[in-house]
């Protein structure tokens, strides 16, 4: 007993098909909401500025710019409210927290891809 | 039924519901427990069961424990702890309890030691605030004023003030019982429970209506 027992009980609830996305990566994050009965898919597309590793905690940052207003959205790694995650762009990076993005805006905010 | 069971804190961790939210959840091992004595109003002048979890060495189990013990005949164990019960008819000695007895959705109340902080001032034992740090200020941690003066020319009783903090026995009430492995001996509550990891805990069914 200890701590491979609470793994094995992580695991139950870990989300395994989620692709291997990177900081600098563009996704779009396909998120299931619900209204009332009905459940329908949002999708929120952005640059991913962070992952916050852990087990079950893990979480990651996308962020994004819509009508000129910076927006993030914070998405918990293995959350069943995630329907699918595409990645559209693999970026090339520096480091592994993109929070300078914050300062930047349209030209300078780009990232260089990844070949 | 006796809704009761000793076990060990694992480890926290944390889960999703159905609607996506997250559950934070202590992974406790309960049971299995084993009755080890059964008292009665006629022996004992009340009604209870004794029941024993955990094990321990035949070498390190003193003479009268073993006595005892062997009775059960089904070894040592690590801690020993009594639990009132209406109707003692249903249970004998050598009895097993599992964690079968909690049902998912139930509350239970969760009784442990506490990590002990040691000797802890009022900032750190009771949250005071603390004073200014510069401009030659000499009370930056310092517990203030513990009173009046002449009336009533003494500290009234239950002052806080600075003492011993943690290693102590809390109990933590109405804990909502988010799955039961019973393979494992596995009870997940929601919420924090009392003390470190692999310390050993209470777990009862609570009286408290949710």
């Amino acid at each position: 007993m200890g701590m491979n027992v609470v793994e094995s009980i992580e695991s139950d609830f870990m989300r395994l098909d989620i692709p291997p996305f990177r900081v600098g990566d563009t996704v779009k994050v396909h998120v299931k909401i619900r209204e009332g009965e009905k459940e329908r898919i949002q999708v929120f597309e952005g640059v991913v500025i962070r992952h916050h590793r852990g087990r079950m905690g893990a979480t990651f940052t996308v962020r994004k710019v819509s009508y000129g207003v910076g927006v993030e959205r914070i998405f918990p790694l293995h959350s069943p409210q995630l329907d699918k995650i595409e990645i559209l762009r693999r970026g090339r990076v520096r480091r592994s927290r993109l929070y300078y993005l914050r300062s930047l805006v349209g030209k300078a905010a780009r990232i260089r891809e990844k070949r | 039924m006796v809704k009761a069971l000793i076990g060990r804190k694992l480890e926290m961790t944390q889960l999703f519901a159905e609607d996506g939210s997250v559950v934070p959840v202590t992974v406790v091992e309960a049971g299995p427990c084993v009755v080890t004595q059964v008292k009665t109003v006629e022996r004992d002048g009340y009604r209870a069961l004794q029941i024993g979890f955990g094990s321990r060495k035949a070498k390190n189990v003193n003479r009268p424990m073993k006595g005892h013990l062997d009775k059960v005949g089904k070894g040592y164990f690590q801690v020993l702890k009594e639990v009132r019960v209406k109707d003692v008819s249903d249970f004998e000695i050598g009895q097993d309890l599992s964690v079968d007895v909690f049902e998912v959705g139930e509350r239970v109340d969760v009784i442990g030691t506490s990590k002990g902080k040691g000797f802890a001032g009022t900032i750190k034992r009771w949250g005071f605030q603390r004073g200014p740090a510069a401009h030659g200020s000499k009370n930056i941690r310092e517990p203030g004023s513990t009173g009046n003066a002449t009336f009533p020319g003494r500290v009234i009783k239950g002052k806080k003030m600075p003492g011993q903090k943690g290693n102590k026995r809390v109990t933590v009430m109405g804990l909502k019982v988010v799955d039961v492995r019973p393979e494992q001996n596995l009870l997940l509550v929601r919420g924090a429970v009392p003390g470190a990891k692999n310390g050993i805990i209470f777990i009862r069914k609570s009286n408290r209506v949710a």
